[in-house]
């Protein structure tokens, strides 16, 4: 299951990267344009997927719209990873009313539904890239906290970090010798498996009209303009961004799913040897 | 100190808890909107608008108030049930929220039972053989019903059962050639009572119709979750000592699987999807919009388009809210029904 995750999302990369090439060197028409086209023409040789009410081509919008969605998740994953990370070092490592504070905030913030919290700020925020990311980073913040608070809190009583204490070793020398790769070792799974939610995520906020700029074609936008399409009839410009998203969140699930048991496969053998 | 003291100090404390978390959200949302670059006067008139009529819309707004005035005034009416008036048809938010939350709990509710039935169906059915080809299948069942955007499902089962085959409406909640049913805004409800009287079934049939699509779409993405972790539960359960010594006490396997470890594997399950479901319900409600079913989410659309801020922040308080309302009941729930949970 996880070698057929990598593959998926190697292929999704793949396509982020070939296609603004293709679409450069001419062998792709451009994502936007649509005006000499036929509109909601059925799937044929020349539109392999057919057209939209713009009469953009479907298949070139949905193959661009997997650079756009890897491009923001990863942006968000990052942003979110940056904040949360550190946070939960400190908060666990101090300890007392700074912790307590933190972790009331945290559980908050995860209690939320999720595409509600980010709804909101993709509101206030607007339309644009790394709006989008910065609106949905803020979902992903509590996870990656917890995760290393409560690491941090527990390694922190360990004797190897009492006895660093002793030796005169600064808590910013501790945290970075003794924490970071323990941490970073439960980062990857959680990584994976976020990614594959934000897709869906953002997929939602386009959905709602938030999120990115409509000159860029982006999976949840177009399923939108789909929607008042459905009723007649038309379902390719319904079909193919939907599917791609499908996939591409079902390629990162397995992944996520595959590191998973293969990390704590690792770690029981090496514990039973 | 004994368990019932342990527990009841659990439980005030968890509810105490709840209000905490409220104004939590609440003063979140509010600081958010506030502080969010770009004047929301902007945003609803346009840039051009003329200024006398920017200073009205920011009086009434109550914008031209210091923030910490604002936000006083703000949680003071919170606390008596008013968020403030939309912006688009100068109706109180409360009576907005009263009017189309009936309807999502109504498509919830029905969605949660099916996604439970089938969900728990599927979950159990691959316990025989574990590692087997029903296990497998029931493994996938669950990643796939995640990976499904909810809102792209749902146009899919739109298009082959209402458009092509033609069997149920494409959307909306009720025949628009028939008055709804008055009554608590539960349509089923409401329909069924009003076909006892009268002994007119037209209403309950087209309230049902038009509920089957959404619902059942609902529930099948959400019984991924019930499925899933029942799965995992019942298969932890099942490798403990007690399971094993009811085995070699010579106990048949259906006793062993259903008397001894399902009630045990079902309690885990209960926090799982109380919390998952919870906090999907934010996504998934999406359907809402795919059907037209005239629910909170179709209305948070509906406010968004418009820029209707007071709307936004009414709906998100109040879903967030009730969020916050059913972690806390599951979690009580749990602590009172497990006697195995310490404090």
């Amino acid at each position: 299951m996880a070698r057929w995750g990598l593959v998926i999302v190697l292929a999704y990369a793949l396509v982020a990267l070939l296609t603004p090439l293709l679409v450069h060197a001419g062998w792709l028409s451009d994502p936007n344009a649509g005006l000499q086209n036929p509109i909601y023409a059925q799937p044929s040789l020349s539109h392999w997927c057919g057209t939209d009410r713009l009469g953009r081509d479907v298949c070139v919008r949905t193959l661009a719209g997997s650079g756009v969605a890897l491009q923001v998740v990863l942006l968000a994953l990052v942003i979110a990873l940056l904040i949360g990370v550190p946070l939960g070092m400190v908060s666990g490592y101090l300890g007392g009313w700074v912790d307590r504070v933190l972790v009331l905030l945290m559980d908050t913030l995860y209690t939320l539904p999720v595409l509600l919290l980010s709804v909101v700020l993709a509101f206030l925020l607007g339309r644009g890239l790394p709006n989008a990311a910065a609106a949905l980073c803020v979902v992903y913040i509590p996870q990656y906290f917890r995760v290393v608070r409560n690491q941090t809190a527990q390694v922190k009583a360990e004797l190897f970090v009492e006895a660093a204490q002793s030796l005169g070793a600064g808590p910013i020398w501790i945290l970075r010798r003794y924490l970071l790769r323990n941490v970073i070792t439960s980062v990857p799974v959680l990584l994976t498996l976020n990614a594959a939610d934000a897709v869906l995520v953002l997929g939602g906020l386009g959905f709602l009209g938030l999120g990115l700029p409509e000159t860029i074609p982006e999976w949840g936008g177009d399923l939108q303009q789909a929607l008042t399409a459905v009723p007649t009839g038309i379902w390719w410009t319904a079909l193919y961004p939907g599917l791609a998203m499908f996939v591409l969140v079902l390629g990162l699930s397995f992944l996520g799913e595959g590191l998973e048991s293969w990390l704590s496969g690792g770690s029981a053998q090496r514990t039973g040897s | 100190m004994s368990r019932r003291r342990a527990l009841s100090r659990y439980l005030a404390a968890r509810v105490a808890l709840a209000p905490l978390m409220l104004w939590l959200i609440a003063s979140m949302v509010f600081l958010l909107l506030r502080l969010a670059p770009g004047d929301p006067i902007d945003a609803l008139l346009g840039t051009r608008a003329p200024e006398s009529a920017r200073a009205a819309l920011r009086t009434q707004l109550g914008l031209d108030q210091p923030l910490l005035h604002q936000y006083g005034s703000f949680l003071g009416k919170l606390l008596h049930g008013d968020l403030g008036t939309s912006l688009t048809n100068q109706e109180p938010v409360t009576e907005v929220i009263r009017q189309s939350l009936p309807a999502s709990l109504e498509l919830g509710v029905v969605a949660l039972l099916l996604a439970a039935v089938v969900g728990l169906a599927v979950g159990f059915s691959g316990i025989a053989r574990p590692e087997g080809k029903l296990d497998l299948a029931g493994r996938l069942y669950g990643i796939g019903t995640y990976a499904l955007p909810p809102f792209w499902a749902a146009m899919v089962v739109q298009l082959v059962f209402a458009v092509w085959l033609g069997w149920l409406p494409v959307g909306g909640r009720f025949p628009p050639t028939l008055l709804p049913p008055e009554g608590s805004g539960f349509y089923l409800f409401d329909s069924l009572r009003s076909g006892l009287a009268t002994g007119e079934w037209q209403l309950l049939l087209g309230s049902v119709r038009h509920l089957v699509l959404p619902a059942a779409t609902l529930g099948l993405l959400l019984s991924g979750i019930f499925a899933n972790s029942l799965r995992l539960n019942l298969r932890r359960t099942l490798g403990s000592d007690y399971v094993e010594a009811a085995r070699s006490r010579g106990l048949g396997e259906a006793r062993v699987v259903l008397r001894h470890a399902l009630p045990n594997a079902l309690l885990p399950v209960l926090t799982i999807t109380g919390i998952t479901v919870a906090s999907l319900i934010g996504g998934a409600l999406l359907i809402e919009i795919t059907y037209s079913w005239p629910g909170i989410a179709f209305r948070l659309q509906e406010a968004i388009g418009q820029r209707d801020y007071p709307l936004v922040q009414g709906i998100v308080v109040v879903v967030a809210g009730l969020v916050v309302l059913v972690t806390v009941l599951v979690d009580l729930l749990v602590a009172v029904l497990d006697p195995r949970i310490k404090f």
